[in-house]
Order: structure tokens, then C-alpha cells, then sequence
């Protein structure tokens, strides 16, 4: 399976994105510049965590416009992979391949920390390997993740089963207590109608080495490498 | 625009002494020009030149054989890792600037250290800071004003750390009334290169063209190095042009196209433009290049209309950088620069007349021999006061507090406290290479590239300098080993801060050289190189000078993943002991102060001889795999290091510490130095006990890690109990509860 | 009494923000971009202010003025 780990200007967890994937056998990585313009080739797309241009105006809102792009839609368009991590999530809502936006955090500063996520949902490539309620010790670290959809936009998402990971606490309840951001219902991830393009704020490729304190991360590239897999054998 | 004349007014509104200028007057042979003026002010600056501590400085053990680049010599000291690979790391101050406007006189400060670190051709990988401000308790304007500026530093260092996309791992935030009104804002950063890619600040190469790369020059921080140099009054209130904005998406840039630059042969040298921007960049590559550098102001990028010559020079906007390239090579620059949308410019050459030479189109506005400004400026050595030891504490003058409620209160003293609502807010995982979270004794962070592990600390306690500067300082460099030695790390260098008052004042300069001599002896006895550092002089506030704070960053290594130890006690039944002695110096404690508000009395002994047996008997038995967590007891001595180490798996203790005739709260919260608290399992004790007894260090067993909720001190008949989970909440609840105040 | 508040940052203190959005203008085609500042707006309702102390509010708490500069536009 062939990854391209996108790096927009800004970008700063790009090598740490490459890092966690050439970590499983079978996955090789490339960073594609943003000015690029195609990603023929590529089984996976990563949109990695950082600060696109600085993030000043909104965030993601420039980096939508990036040449990339318009090559990273074509991409999801054809049912390829496409995972936003933090920032990646933030562009993927604003160039429209995830639905809602994501506001600054409710108490207003950066948080950085281990927290857990509830698996909601694993019919997806992402959380296939993963089981419905499993709880995932994986870390955020942003100051605008706190999501938000309108009332028929939510609707949509809960029809579709959309929403794949949610804010809890260890033993996995989702409660106010546990969001860190004032997510709406908790909310840290969600996919696309075509279950193909996912964002979440958390940083998976952040636990997935025992010695930085976890692998809880693994699950989700190990869903992603097993779907494409099954995809190439059909 | 015409420049204003030079007047003995203007010369003193320079910064310049009348004998500085006699000084200038024989340099040149001549009358300066405005410009030539403004450019000797800033480098003959305190900040630039070190004029009243480099004599000082000299002191410092700067060799050793994993010394590649020595302190001075370049931005920041080299430091040989092994297999090929080298860290550069360095501390440097923000104070002023964070005083008049905290977020971004902190981000800046942070994106400075950063250049000074990637300008050396090394790749940053983590960040630290050392952060003392004044008292944030209660509802006066001097509170309110300190939380103001407490939680301005702490977002602006969130603010450039986590868009540039470092890690801020450590660090250290003390608060005294010291430091009302002018806070210290240190900042810590270190990079990892291979040998061959060390780069060099010289201008080398006669005929090779001088470039200019990076962010525009704008009229922001106009003549900060000068700034820095004077006391804070109130109307440095009104020097408001001399704060700089920082970009870290620009810097993020800047950082990734240096380094992509630097990895081609097409440089010759390369320096950042910090303080003093321009100006010191130009003379300060000339001088170590032994060459000159000319170059043209109307070439130099810019962001506002109508800068005159003076200010495009002075200016200290950020992110920028001055590289040398190699002739013939100028597309190299064009084409990565061009990958990364940022402006450059070919704004001059070096030549061989040893002159730093400006030119404004045709006219020549400064033309001076850079060495005079890099090397030759005024060197001070000034009056030290006499020291008055501290008169030793008389302990019948201080009241028994009880030991039950005396624990919880220096728990939630904002300096004991914990820092989490700091940290948080820093981007401590990015990276990826974070072992050890913030809130241990030493960070600990692995370097997948170079398969390194390294620790870093930072320490000072301030009150223990003020009594008594060389003991203070030699405990700082001390307690920066222990804490590596609690993680398993062997220390490969130092990079000091060193924060005083006027060093015009005796007392202060007393200070200064007797902290500047302790770091140095501490230094030796660790068998560590001063690799460079930083000096902040006049942090004065109306109400007087700081506590003088030679803050100390160590760095060491780790040989071997399963050496990485941490604080936490980790299972119950585990048995606790005590290496060092029980101890009973009270004097300078944060006892004194939480609980009796006292700041008095002489700071505990150093004795290097019993220190360092102590490290290197943990060290030893961390190797052999022995040791489930270390923790020192520092500030608040064993009570509160013992509740620390319960902390982060919640678990209870149960510690004996026998009958004894000292009083109890001399016994728990004394500061005696070399104390560290080891957990280890039940089955390993025999063999611990064997190897402790062999490295002749003292050691005792003091209890067991239990799975209760409590926290059991005994002494004797004495019991003292506390729950851990309450314990725990008030440690972490003190300082978001003072903010949300 | 309405009022808006304006602040901006000072001309000339960089302002990151506008700078990178002003590049990205230009990306999408914008020819001649000189100058883009980014500030915020503020819209107040309040009763009975005296406009001396509005002016306090807007220096002391709504801007910074370190690095910005605001202006008061009483509505009503």
C-alpha cells in the first residue's frame, strides 16, 4: 500500500504521520508537496496535523486552496482513502469533504493531553479492525476542535452512522466531563457519506510506538491497510 | 529625511558613556553618523557585547572532548553524541520584552532560539522554558497584573512552540515578589545534526554575495538590544515600537528552507538576525570571517514605506536571516526559496577590507571595522559588594506547624504546584518522540533519526542565590544531574541564563560573579561544558532587583531504552528508600516561605563529593534494572517529593521514618541536598540493598508503595496521614483555581 | 447607547495574519494585493455609558495597545 502524507506549508506533523506508517510492513509513505498536483498512485491520502499557513484567518482555510486540493478531492471522489488528522480534519471541513466546521475550544486554550475515545462505529475502512465501544487512550492537541454541524447536518450524520469516534471517559462514557473542547455530542471524528474520507482531531500517529506511552493509534492505519488490501484483491 | 545632529544629548539617549564615545571617536577617526551611532549603541549593548560579564563568563569550563563548537563561538555550543551525530542547544532570555507585552515578547523570545538553533544547520527537536513571574495569589493589582502576564508568557510560548511544530517538554515556573514587574521569560532549544553538517557565521570567501532571506524588515523592535540593557522604569512603558511581532508559520518556513539549503554545498556562512538584527548579523559574520561585508539598504526587503536607512538597520523584525553564498551558486537560493514562497534578496558581497560597509543606494551611511563592533567593544569589570553570609536560622524563632496541614499548603504553593495548566498548553507530543511527559524529573525525549535517547532539566532556586549566590548556583548545576540521574541520563552539557539586577549596583555584580564561579565549580565537578548561554543584566523593578537567577539547563543521554525511569511510584508492595541522608537544613526552604513566609536563613550544603557517589550509585542500579521510579526531593523536601511520587498512578505509601529527636516539620521538609526517593520490587531489594551497600553511598528502606488511598508518614510514636487522592487535588487544583480567579 | 468597536493592529507592526491571507489572495488570482490588515469588530449595547469610559474599556480591555489601535463608533 502506497501513502502520500500531504505537507502544506505549515505542516508539522507530516514526518511524524510518515513515521507511524512505515511502522506497519506493507505500507510505504511519500510527503507530496502541496503544489503538486496529482496523486496518481497513491492507495491512502494523509492530510497531517500542524498549522497551515499559519492557521490566521481560519483554520484550513487557506490550505483548501492549495493546488493539492483539487487532486485530494479527485481522489476521494474515486473511493480513495483519504485521513485528515487535527489540521487535516480542519481542511478537510473546510474545502467540504467532511461536513461541519471546528470553533475554537470552549475553554478557549490549547489543550494537549492523553484523553480516550469511544469507538463508535467500525463499519468504516478506518475503525474495521477496531470493535464498536472499544475505548482508545490517544492524545489531542489543538485549540480549535471543538466541532459543530447544524441540526440537519447532525441528523445526517447519525442516520449514516457517520460519527466514528467520540470523546469519553476511561471506562467509556461519554459525558460533558470528558469533552474536552465542547464538541457537540462529544464528537472527535467523523467520515464521509462514502465512508472513505475521515477526520478526527485526535493524533493517532502519536501512540503507535510503545515506547511514546501507547499503540492505541495502530488500530486505525491497521483498518485502513486491511481495506485496501481487500479492495486489491477485488 | 535628514539625520539629526550628534549631540552629547543624543549620544547619552544612545545608551553611549561618554568614554564609550571617546572610544568611538578614536575607532573612526572622525565624527559618527547617525547611523554609525545607532549601529556601535547595539553592539556595544550590554546584550550584544556582554561588556560587564564577558570577563565573568571566562570562568566558565568551556573544553572537553565531545566539544565541537565551543561557547562563543558561534550561536550555540556542539556537543558530540556519538556514531556521527551532535545536539546544539542553548538558553536564552525574553525578559523585557515579556514585561511590556507578554505573548508576544515570549513568542519571540521562543522564535529566537529557535534560529539560533537551526542556524548552526541542526534540526530543532525540542523546546524547555524557565518561567518566574510574581506572586498570582490574592485580588491586588500586583496579582492580577502578574496572572496577566503569567498566562500572556504561557500563550506565547504555546502560540510559537505549537505552530512551528516543536515540542515544549520541560520546564521550570517559579513566583516571588522578586519578579513583580519584571518577569523572566527563558527560553530553552535544542537541535540534532550530523558532524559534517555543522554551519559556520563567518563571511567567507572574498566576492561571494551576501544574501538576504526570510520575513521583510519592518519598523518593529526598533533597537530592542539596547532596550534589554536598561532597567525597566515606567516609561519603557512607552518604548511600545520596541516590541517585534512573531510569525512561526513564517519561521516554520524559514526553518524548513535553511535546513534544506544547508544540506546543499552552496553556503558559506549563514547567521540569524536577532537582536540587533541587520547590523549585528553583518559585522558579527565579517568579524569571524576576518573579512568585510558591504551591503545596500535599498536592497534589503521591507514591509513599510519610507524606513530610513537607521531604522532598516536597527530593526528587529523576525525571521530573518543573513547567508553567505558561495559565488555561482545563487540559484540554489533562488529555487528553495522560491519552493517555499519567501522573499530573498542579494543585498551585498564580502570584501577584504575587514569594513562593515552600508550603503543607501550611492551614499555610504556606515562604514566602520567590524571588529570594533563584534570584538572590540568596551569590557567592564565592575565593583563586587563584599558577601555577608546569611545569618544561620534560629530555629526556636520558628513555630511547629503541624505537619498534616503544613503538607497540602506547600502542595498548592503555585511553585510547588502542579504546572499542568502550563504544560497543557503547550504541544508536548509533536514529534513524536516524547518518552516522558512534563511533570517528571527530567524530560526524556528519543530521537528516532539518530536513535538517540536525551534528558533535559532545568532548575534554580532563586531563594537559595539570593542568600547565598555560589552555594545557590552550585546547587542549581547539582540538582539539574540529579534530575537526569532520576531519569537514567549521564549529563553531556550545560547552557546557562544568568538573570541579575544592575550590575552597576555592588551587590548585584557580587552576585553575579560568585553565581557565575559556582556554576563553573559545579561544572567541573560533573565533568560538563559550559556550551554557551545568555545574560540578562538589569531585571530591576521600581521596588528593586530580582533574586539573582542563574537558571542552569543540563542536557544528557540515555544509553539504553529500559534505563528511561520516571517519578511515579508504579505498583503496591513495591519498597521505598531513601538514598542521601534524612537531613535537617531548613534554612532558605519553601517550608519557611509557604508556611511562615520567611525568605532567611543559609541554603543547605553542597558537598560534590557526596553528591555525585549518590548519582552515580542510582545511575548504577538503574543499569542494572533495578529501579521502578526515582524522584528527588527538592523544593519542600521528602513529604512533598514522597506525595509527588504517588501521584501518577495513584497509589498510597506507607513510609517509616523511625524514632528520631529532630522536630517533625525540620524532618519532613528540610532541603538537605542529594536526596533521592527509589521505589524497587520486593524481589529486587536484596540485590539493590547489596549494590547500594557496595557504592558506600547512604540509603536507607523507608516504607512500601501500598494500593490504600493514604499516604502514612511515622516517626517514632508520630503517624501523619493524608489522603493521596486529596493530596492530588490540591497539587493540581491551585493553579488553575488562581487563574479562573 | 450602541456603539462599534474597531481594533487593528498598529500600521506598522507585522501582522502575520493579514500577510499570509494576503499571499493566499494573490494565489487565487487577486493581482495587486498591497495590503491586507486583519483586526476584529466589536459591537456593543449598553445603558448609560459616558463615552470617556468607553474609551477606557476599549483601551484597557478591548485592544491591546501594545500592538493595537482601536476606534469608537457610538451608533446611537
Amino acid at each position: 500500500m502506497k501513502v502520500a502524507v500531504i505537507q502544506f506549508p505549515g505542516s508539522n506533523c507530516d514526518t511524524d504521520c510518515q513515521a507511524a506508517v512505515d511502522s506497519f510492513p506493507g505500507i510505504q509513505s511519500e510527503i507530496v508537496w502541496h503544489k503538486e498536483t496529482s496523486l496518481a498512485g497513491y492507495d491512502a491520502v494523509v492530510l497531517p496535523g500542524g498549522f497551515s499557513y499559519g492557521d490566521y484567518l481560519r483554520c484550513g482555510s487557506i490550505a483548501r486552496f492549495s493546488p493539492i486540493m483539487a487532486a485530494v478531492r479527485a481522489a476521494a471522489d474515486s473511493g480513495v482513502l483519504v485521513l485528515g488528522i487535527c489540521n487535516g480534519f480542519q481542511i478537510l471541513c473546510e474545502a467540504g469533504l467532511l461536513p461541519g466546521t471546528l470553533l475554537r475550544n470552549n475553554g478557549l486554550l490549547f489543550r494537549c493531553e492523553r484523553l480516550h475515545l469511544r469507538v463508535e462505529s467500525n463499519n468504516s475502512p478506518f475503525t474495521s479492525v477496531l470493535h464498536q465501544g472499544q475505548v482508545l487512550d490517544i492524545p489531542i492537541a489543538h485549540g480549535e476542535g471543538n466541532y459543530f454541524a447544524d441540526a440537519e447536518t447532525l441528523k445526517a450524520l447519525h442516520a449514516n452512522s457517520q460519527i466514528l469516534v467520540r470523546y469519553c471517559d476511561a471506562s467509556g462514557n461519554v459525558s460533558s466531563e470528558a469533552n474536552p473542547n465542547g464538541s457537540l455530542e462529544n464528537i472527535a471524528g467523523i467520515c464521509s457519506h462514502g465512508r472513505n474520507v475521515f477526520g478526527l482531531m485526535p493524533h493517532p500517529e502519536r501512540v503507535c510506538d510503545p515506547l511514546l506511552g501507547g499503540t492505541d493509534g495502530r488500530g486505525i492505519f491497521q483498518s485502513m491497510l486491511e481495506a485496501v488490501a481487500k479492495a486489491k484483491v477485488k | 529625511m535628514s539625520n539629526p545632529a550628534i549631540t552629547p544629548e543624543l549620544v547619552a539617549k544612545h545608551g553611549l558613556s561618554p568614554e564609550e564615545y571617546e572610544k568611538v571617536l578614536s575607532i573612526l577617526g572622525r565624527e559618527p553618523s547617525f547611523e554609525e551611532l545607532g549601529v556601535f549603541s547595539v553592539m556595544w549593548s550590554e546584550h550584544c557585547s556582554y561588556k560587564n560579564s564577558r570577563p565573568e563568563l571566562r570562568k566558565f569550563p568551556t573544553t572537553g572532548p565531545s566539544v565541537l563548537v565551543k561557547a562563543g563561538e558561534e550561536n550555540a555550543g556542539v556537543i558530540d553524541i556519538g556514531d556521527g551525530w551532535a545536539v546544539a542547544f542553548k538558553i536564552e532570555s525574553h525578559n523585557h520584552p515579556s514585561a511590556v507585552e507578554p505573548f508576544q515578547g515570549a513568542a519571540t523570545g521562543v522564535g529566537g532560539i529557535i534560529r539560533d538553533i537551526f542556524t548552526m544547520g541542526a534540526r530543532p527537536v525540542f523546546l524547555m522554558d524557565s518561567l518566574r513571574f510574581g506572586s498570582i495569589e490574592g485580588g491586588s493589582e500586583q496579582a492580577k497584573t502578574n496572572r496577566r502576564l503569567f498566562a500572556g508568557v504561557v500563550a506565547g510560548i504555546a502560540h510559537y512552540g505549537n505552530c512551528i511544530g516543536l515540542p515544549t517538554i520541560a520546564g521550570e515556573v517559579y513566583f516571588d515578589e522578586s519578579y513583580s514587574g519584571n518577569p523572566l521569560v527563558n527560553a530553552f532549544c535544542l537541535g540534532i545534526l550530523r558532524h559534517e553538517q555543522i554551519a559556520r557565521g563567518a563571511a567567507e570567501g572574498i566576492g561571494n554575495p551576501v544574501f538576504y532571506v526570510g520575513a521583510e524588515t519592518g519598523r518593529d523592535g526598533l533597537a530592542g538590544a539596547a532596550f534589554a540593557s536598561r532597567e525597566l522604569t515606567e516609561e519603557s512603558k512607552a518604548d511600545r515600537p520596541a516590541v517585534q511581532v512573531g510569525d512561526p508559520f513564517r519561521e516554520k518556513l524559514l526553518l524548513e528552507a535553511c535546513l534544506e539549503l544547508l544540506a546543499t554545498d552552496a553556503v558559506a556562512g549563514i547567521q540569524d538576525m536577532g537582536a540587533a538584527g541587520l547590523t549585528c548579523s553583518t559585522c558579527e559574520t565579517a568579524s569571524r570571517g576576518g573579512t568585510g561585508v558591504e551591503i545596500d539598504i535599498q536592497l534589503v526587503p521591507q514591509r513599510a514605506k519610507g524606513q530610513t536607512p537607521y531604522e532598516v538597520l536597527l530593526s528587529e523584525s523576525q525571521e530573518r536571516m543573513l547567508v553567505i553564498v558561495k559565488k555561482g551558486r545563487e540559484d540554489v537560493v533562488k529555487r528553495i526559496f522560491e519552493k517555499w514562497d519567501l522573499p530573498y534578496a542579494e543585498i551585498g558581497k564580502v570584501t577584504d577590507d575587514g569594513m562593515m560597509r552600508v550603503r543607501n543606494g550611492n551614499d555610504v551611511v556606515v562604514n566602520v571595522p567590524a571588529r570594533s563592533l563584534a570584538d572590540d567593544g568596551p569590557l567592564y569589570s565592575r565593583e563586587a559588594a563584599p558577601f555577608i553570609p546569611p545569618a544561620p536560622l534560629d530555629l526556636s524563632s520558628v513555630p511547629q506547624a503541624d505537619p498534616e496541614t503544613a503538607l497540602p499548603k506547600l502542595l498548592s504553593h503555585p511553585s510547588i504546584a502542579s504546572k499542568r495548566w502550563v504544560w497543557r498548553q503547550y504541544d508536548h507530543m509533536v514529534r513524536t518522540g516524547t518518552a516522558v511527559l512534563p511533570g517528571s524529573d527530567a524530560a526524556v525525549f528519543i530521537v528516532r533519526e539518530a536513535n538517540k535517547i536525551l534528558a533535559a532539566a532545568t532548575d534554580c532556586n532563586a531563594i537559595y542565590c539570593k542568600l547565598d549566590p555560589s552555594v545557590g548556583a552550585r546547587i542549581a548545576v547539582a540538582e539539574c544531574a540529579r534530575n537526569l540521574a532520576c531519569s537514567g541520563a549521564v549529563p553531556i552539557g550545560v547552557t546557562d541564563n544568568l538573570n541579575f539586577g544592575n550590575p552597576h549596583k555592588p551587590e548585584n555584580f557580587y552576585q553575579l560573579r560568585a553565581a557565575v564561579e559556582g556554576i563553573s565549580e559545579g561544572c567541573r565537578a560533573f565533568n560538563v561544558p559550559v556550551t554557551g548561554g545568555n545574560v540578562s543584566l538589569y531585571n530591576e523593578s521600581p521596588a528593586g532587583a530580582i533574586d539573582p537567577t542563574p537558571t542552569i539547563s543540563m542536557v544528557g543521554t540515555i544509553a539504553d531504552i529500559t534505563h528511561i525511569t520516571t517519578q511515579s511510584f508504579k505498583e503496591a508492595g513495591d519498597q521505598i528508600y531513601l538514598l542521601g541522608e534524612v537531613g535537617s537544613e531548613l534554612g532558605a526552604s519553601h517550608y519557611l516561605l509557604a508556611i511562615h513566609g520567611r525568605k532567611e536563613g543559609a541554603p543547605p550544603a553542597l558537598d560534590f563529593d557526596k553528591e555525585i557517589p549518590i548519582h552515580n550509585a542510582l545511575l548504577g542500579v538503574i543499569r542494572k534494572g533495578l529501579v521502578r521510579s526515582a524522584h528527588d526531593c527538592s523544593e519542600g523536601g521528602l513529604a512533598v517529593a514522597i506525595a509527588e511520587s504517588t501521584f501518577g498512578n495513584a497509589l498510597g505509601a506507607s513510609i517509616d521514618l523511625g524514632a528520631t529527636d529532630q522536630r517533625p516539620d525540620v524532618l519532613l521538609f528540610n532541603e538537605t541536598q542529594g536526596r533521592i526517593i527509589i521505589s524497587v520490587k520486593p524481589s529486587d531489594a536484596s540485590a539493590l540493598e547489596n549494590e547500594l551497600s557496595t557504592s558506600g553511598v547512604p540509603f536507607r528502606k523507608i516504607g512500601e508503595v501500598t494500593g490504600k488511598a493514604d499516604l502514612l508518614i511515622m516517626t517514632g510514636a508520630d503517624v501523619y496521614n493524608w489522603k493521596v487522592a486529596s493530596l492530588n487535588e490540591t497539587f493540581e487544583r491551585a493553579i488553575p483555581s488562581l487563574m479562573e480567579s | 447607547m450602541k456603539a462599534v468597536v474597531t481594533v487593528m493592529p498598529k500600521p506598522a507592526i507585522l501582522d502575520p495574519a493579514g500577510v499570509a491571507t494576503g499571499h493566499a489572495m494573490e494565489h487565487l488570482g487577486l493581482k495587486g494585493v498591497r495590503s491586507v490588515r486583519i483586526g476584529k469588530s466589536i459591537e456593543i449595547e449598553v445603558d448609560n455609558a459616558d463615552e470617556k469610559q468607553l474609551h477606557e474599556i476599549c483601551h484597557d480591555l478591548l485592544s491591546n495597545p501594545v500592538v493595537e489601535d482601536y476606534t469608537l463608533e457610538i451608533l446611537s
